[in-house]
């Protein structure tokens, strides 16, 4: 059965129909249910939530509204959120509560929304399939025996098997949209500069960007709305009108140019992985949209200036984790030793090489050669988007080049990197970018089919355009409602 | 630098060969903003630990920085006030390295794109030459947390723990680098002491080195006189005020002139200034070479400007000290110690300057403002213009004392009158008949007087012991309750004395 959606939600609470305390009370019964499976949450925050959800009814039979009353939102647990264990699934925040709430999150909160919990991720949200966490094992709800993707991979698992309404993730070169695709929902990455940061903890900060993650389009363009715009606590939003995004979608793509990239050709991929990707462009055609080739010259590079750029933010941005202040503290016999040991037990592998890769790429004399080299190549695939998008509208391609994985497949860590392939180029040139589902492929050796996803980018600024966009494609084709979660799966491999 | 000046520096012989000191200097100071660089916590000094602060200063996770754009206005004013270039682009760069008084383990500062470049500061020095240091730039920066170590002697080895106070970080921080320009511990001093006064005046830092508002370091270095390239310096830190800055100088040139005659090398390193011994000591032996990994930094916007806002900035400025030090020495005539000294007192050159203007006698006017009124508003404790005497009244003494209507005693006299109680100098003499009398008959009869009741003092003028003269006007003097001119009075006495002999 179809679950509610936020604006159904709100809508009913508005309307005095149900109350916002009510749901959320089944909202904290389905995760006691069904999280000891998922693994979605790190935190649950019950009594913010109940605290929430009256002060919701309060104020609706005061004959106030709100436009995500009683909606339960899912928090990725590298957002601040006060007097709340903020953990970025790492063990070297051991203990750290949260003095200050995300601007973000506040955002939504203000507009009715109950703050379920905290979810899981891949620690400070470096890895694609939420395995790097150091705190907990969130599965795929479509296959227990598969990773939800990542980074964002809890926020995406309590939507998928409906914990929460609504969640918020964090993209820095896809960790919003790659797991949206593995769990079949709707996953959306802003233009870099249109949410604030703050309260976010920065794993990449000229990449990182908040975003929803929802079951539709429609509301994902509702929480977009909801949270877009300057902040004078970042200095990075960009201070430019939003254009509300709800009240663009459409219905067709008539008069619509879907770029198709030249570079990204579908020949690559799996017969049934590449049919469903052929049967989307075609879908996109059918609706009136004219499909035109743009050309991504630089896009094969984005890889490699990603793994530049982020890693040496990412030094700099996780220095201040030295068991001075807050978080764990592992004494040594002065305060060099103290930061070593600190931080060596604090972090995780992948955190420590990235951390690693930064640094040197940063170092005297090899800066020059590796990080301004790499904002040399941003600049030229930021070139190549602009010229993609003068001959289109918004440009389509496959979110991931496979449905979602098995734990451990990705051993590898540069093969890690590469599930990022068609997401990082977007989130280099800091163009807006979602994945909406559209189709199932099963997998080899497999016998449940598994759900894919259709990324769509639109030029900067350009959301209303591209969610209107992404909002047709989904109306057309109900990819998120042609099958349900298996309640039940084969257990072999499951935690 | 003009020959003369290099003349009249005393050479310094380093085992009989001419050297010259090079020092170039950069200075830290604090800008005098109501918030700090990067967030909205108060930029005050001395409130109780870790009171001021925020998520932003204290770099908790996820937080941060907005610039404060009053300090980067600031910065830009210091950078105009000593035509220094500002670029149309601007940015800050995060300098990378650990230390637990800086919360997030890198300091945001700027690398290689200043707010400011170059410039000049020109100085007076206290013989009256004037000199100048080239600047390389000005940038700003936030400021660290303070740390106090639990040990005896404050410093850190062999503490048992230390405690850190971040109501100083994210304070926002100017750094001055200057030019190898310097040659003496003289003009080092001046230099910096040009810079305080002009950041003071134009309200940029109220620079105080007690509460470390300015930090200054010197970089020194011995060559012989003609050789290019430079010797190899030392960095000299931890001075707390100018005078120290001066000895530390002194002291430094003369122990590396001890090292070269004793056939040694100068080492690269950075020294302490000892204010108690006197001496500098040895901090770091050798050089650290820190990687700071300096990168733009992702959280900060570029900071742009457009010509039009530099040139109303500029325009912005006003009169600057150095302007003002001129004119008193050039225009005025005043010696440089009296123009430092009118220059250095709060209120003192607008005060005046309103003397000035309108009595036009610059060194009456400073004899009395550095001279009674200097030492009045000593004993009472009282800052000159906000004494009951005003520019006008003091204008108006000097005006009379020029045109001989009183003499110098009534003018000290009424001095201290006015300082209390006020009013106009001229309606007091006019009031109370204290007018000089220059008035050859008055004085005469007056003269006839003390003649008369001093027979014995005119004895003894006629038996040649001219001395008891002095004695005589005295009488005068007091006979016409100071108002009688005192030259005529020593005039006419002996006029009479001789006459009558």
């Amino acid at each position: 059965m179809p679950r509610d959606t936020a604006l159904e939600v709100a809508r009913s609470v508005n309307a005095g129909e149900r109350s916002a305390l009510e749901l959320t009370r089944s909202a904290l019964e389905r995760i006691a249910e069904r999280d000891g499976e998922i693994g979605a949450y790190l935190t649950l925050t019950g009594d913010l939530a109940r605290a929430a959800a009256e002060r919701v009814d309060a104020a609706v039979r005061g004959g106030a509204t709100f436009p995500l009353a009683g909606v339960g939102l899912a928090i990725k647990d590298n957002m601040c959120v006060t007097t709340t264990r903020t953990t970025c699934a790492s063990k070297i925040l051991d203990g750290w509560i949260a003095p200050y709430t995300a601007t973000a999150v506040q955002r939504l909160l203000d507009a009715g929304a109950i703050p379920l919990g905290k979810t899981n991720l891949d620690e400070f949200a470096m890895g694609s399939s939420c395995e790097n966490s150091a705190l907990g094992k969130t599965v795929n709800p479509w296959d227990r025996r598969r990773v939800p993707g990542g980074s964002s991979g809890g926020s995406v698992a309590a939507v998928a098997a409906g914990e929460a309404t609504i969640a918020l993730g964090s993209d820095t070169g896809g960790s919003i949209r790659e797991p949206a695709a593995f769990c079949n929902v709707v996953g959306f990455k802003p233009t870099y500069g249109r949410v604030s940061r703050y309260g976010l903890i920065a794993f990449a900060s000229s990449l990182d960007q908040i975003g929803p993650i929802t079951t539709t389009v429609a509301d994902a363009a509702l929480v977009y709305d909801l949270m877009a715009g300057r902040d004078p606590m970042d200095a990075t939003t960009v201070d430019r009108a939003v254009e509300p995004a709800l009240p663009g979608l459409r219905e067709d793509l008539r008069g619509v140019r879907i770029g198709i990239v030249r570079e990204f050709g579908l020949e690559k991929l799996e017969p049934e992985v590449r049919a469903v990707y052929e049967r989307a462009y075609a879908d996109l055609e059918k609706l009136g949209a004219e499909l035109v080739e743009v050309a991504l010259p630089t896009a094969d590079y984005g890889i490699a200036t990603y793994y530049l750029i982020a890693p040496a933010e990412c030094s700099s941005n996780l220095a201040r984790f030295d068991g001075m202040r807050y978080g764990l503290r592992v004494e040594g016999a002065d305060v060099g030793s103290t930061y070593e040991q600190t931080r060596a037990a604090g972090f995780g592998d992948e955190v420590k090489r990235r951390i690693l890769i930064g640094t040197y790429a940063l170092s005297s004399g090899y800066y020059d050669a590796y990080y301004v080299r790499a904002q040399k190549a941003r600049t030229l695939i930021a070139a190549d988007f602009a010229r993609a998008f003068a001959a289109c509208d918004a440009i389509a391609c496959p979110a991931a080049a496979s449905p979602a994985f098995e734990f451990a497949a990705k051993a590898d860590p540069v093969s890690m990197y590469l599930m990022d392939y068609y997401t990082i180029p977007m989130s280099l040139a800091g163009v807006p970018s979602l994945s909406v589902p559209c189709g199932y492929a099963t997998p080899e050796g497999s016998e449940l089919p598994m759900p894919l996803g259709l990324e769509l980018s639109g030029p900067l600024f350009a959301e209303r355009s591209l969610l209107g966009i992404a909002h047709a494609y989904e109306r057309a084709t109900l990819h998120a409602r042609a099958r349900q979660i298996p309640e039940i799966v084969a257990t072999a491999g499951a935690k | 630098m003009s020959a003369t000046i290099e003349a009249a520096k005393p050479a310094l012989l380093v085992n009989g060969t001419p050297y010259e000191v090079v020092m170039g200097i950069e200075c830290h100071v604090e800008l005098k903003t109501e918030t700090k660089m990067f967030c909205g916590c108060r930029n005050v000094f001395g409130a109780e630990p870790n009171t001021n602060v925020c998520p932003v200063c204290l770099g908790m996770p996820g937080a941060l920085p907005v610039p404060n754009a009053k300090a980067i206005a600031l910065l830009v004013k210091a950078g105009l006030a000593f035509d220094a270039r500002i670029p149309a682009f601007s940015k800050f760069d995060r300098k990378n390295y650990f230390y637990p008084d800086m919360p997030k383990d890198y300091q945001i500062s700027q690398f290689d794109m200043p707010l400011t470049q170059g410039g000049v500061v020109h100085f007076w020095l206290g013989d009256g030459s004037r000199g100048s240091c080239r600047l390389t730039r000005i940038h700003l920066e936030e400021d660290t947390g303070k740390s106090t170590h639990a040990s005896r002697d404050g410093r850190i080895a062999g503490s048992t723990h230390s405690l850190v106070d971040f109501n100083r970080a994210g304070v926002p921080l100017m750094e001055c680098v200057s030019e190898p320009d310097i040659r003496t511990a003289a003009e080092a001093v001046a230099f910096l002491e040009t810079l305080k006064r002009t950041f003071v005046a134009l309200g940029i830092s109220d620079v105080k080195m007690e509460e470390g508002s300015l930090r200054c370091d010197v970089n020194l270095s011995l060559r012989p006189v003609g050789q290019t390239e430079y010797g190899t310096k030392a960095e000299i830190k931890n001075m707390n005020s100018f005078n120290s800055v001066g000895r530390a100088i002194e002291s430094e040139i003369a122990r590396q002139v001890a090292v070269l005659e004793s056939g040694g090398r100068i080492v690269q390193e950075t020294r302490g200034w000892d204010e108690a011994a006197g001496v500098t000591h040895t901090m770091r032996s050798k050089e650290q070479a820190h990687d700071y990994r300096y990168f733009p930094d992702p959280d900060l916007t570029p900071i742009e400007f457009a010509p039009a806002d530099v040139a109303r900035m500029r325009a912005e400025l006003g009169v600057l000290p150095d302007e003002n030090l001129t004119r008193l020495i050039e225009a005025d005539k005043l010696r440089p110690e009296q123009a430092l000294q009118i220059l250095d007192s709060p209120g003192l050159f607008g005060y005046y300057a309103a003397v000035v203007e309108r009595c036009a006698k610059p060194q009456a006017a400073v004899n009395f403002v550095l001279g009674d009124l200097s030492r009045l508003a000593n004993e009472t404790q009282t800052p000159v213009p906000e004494s009951k005497i005003t520019p006008e009244a003091l204008a108006e003494l000097v005006a009379l004392i020029e045109a001989k209507t009183i003499n110098s005693k009534t003018a000290k006299e009424l001095i201290v009158r006015l300082w209390h109680a006020g009013g106009s100098p001229r309606s007091i003499v006019e009031a109370e008949g204290l007018a000089q009398v220059s008035d050859t008959g008055a004085i005469d009869a007056i003269v006839a007087e003390v003649l008369a009741a001093n027979a014995k003092s005119v004895d003894d003028y006629r038996a040649g012991k001219t001395k008891v003269l002095g004695f005589l006007v005295g009488q005068v003097m007091k006979q016409s309750r100071g108002t009688a001119n005192p030259t005529l009075a020593e005039e006419r006495l002996r006029a009479h004395l001789d006459a009558t002999g």
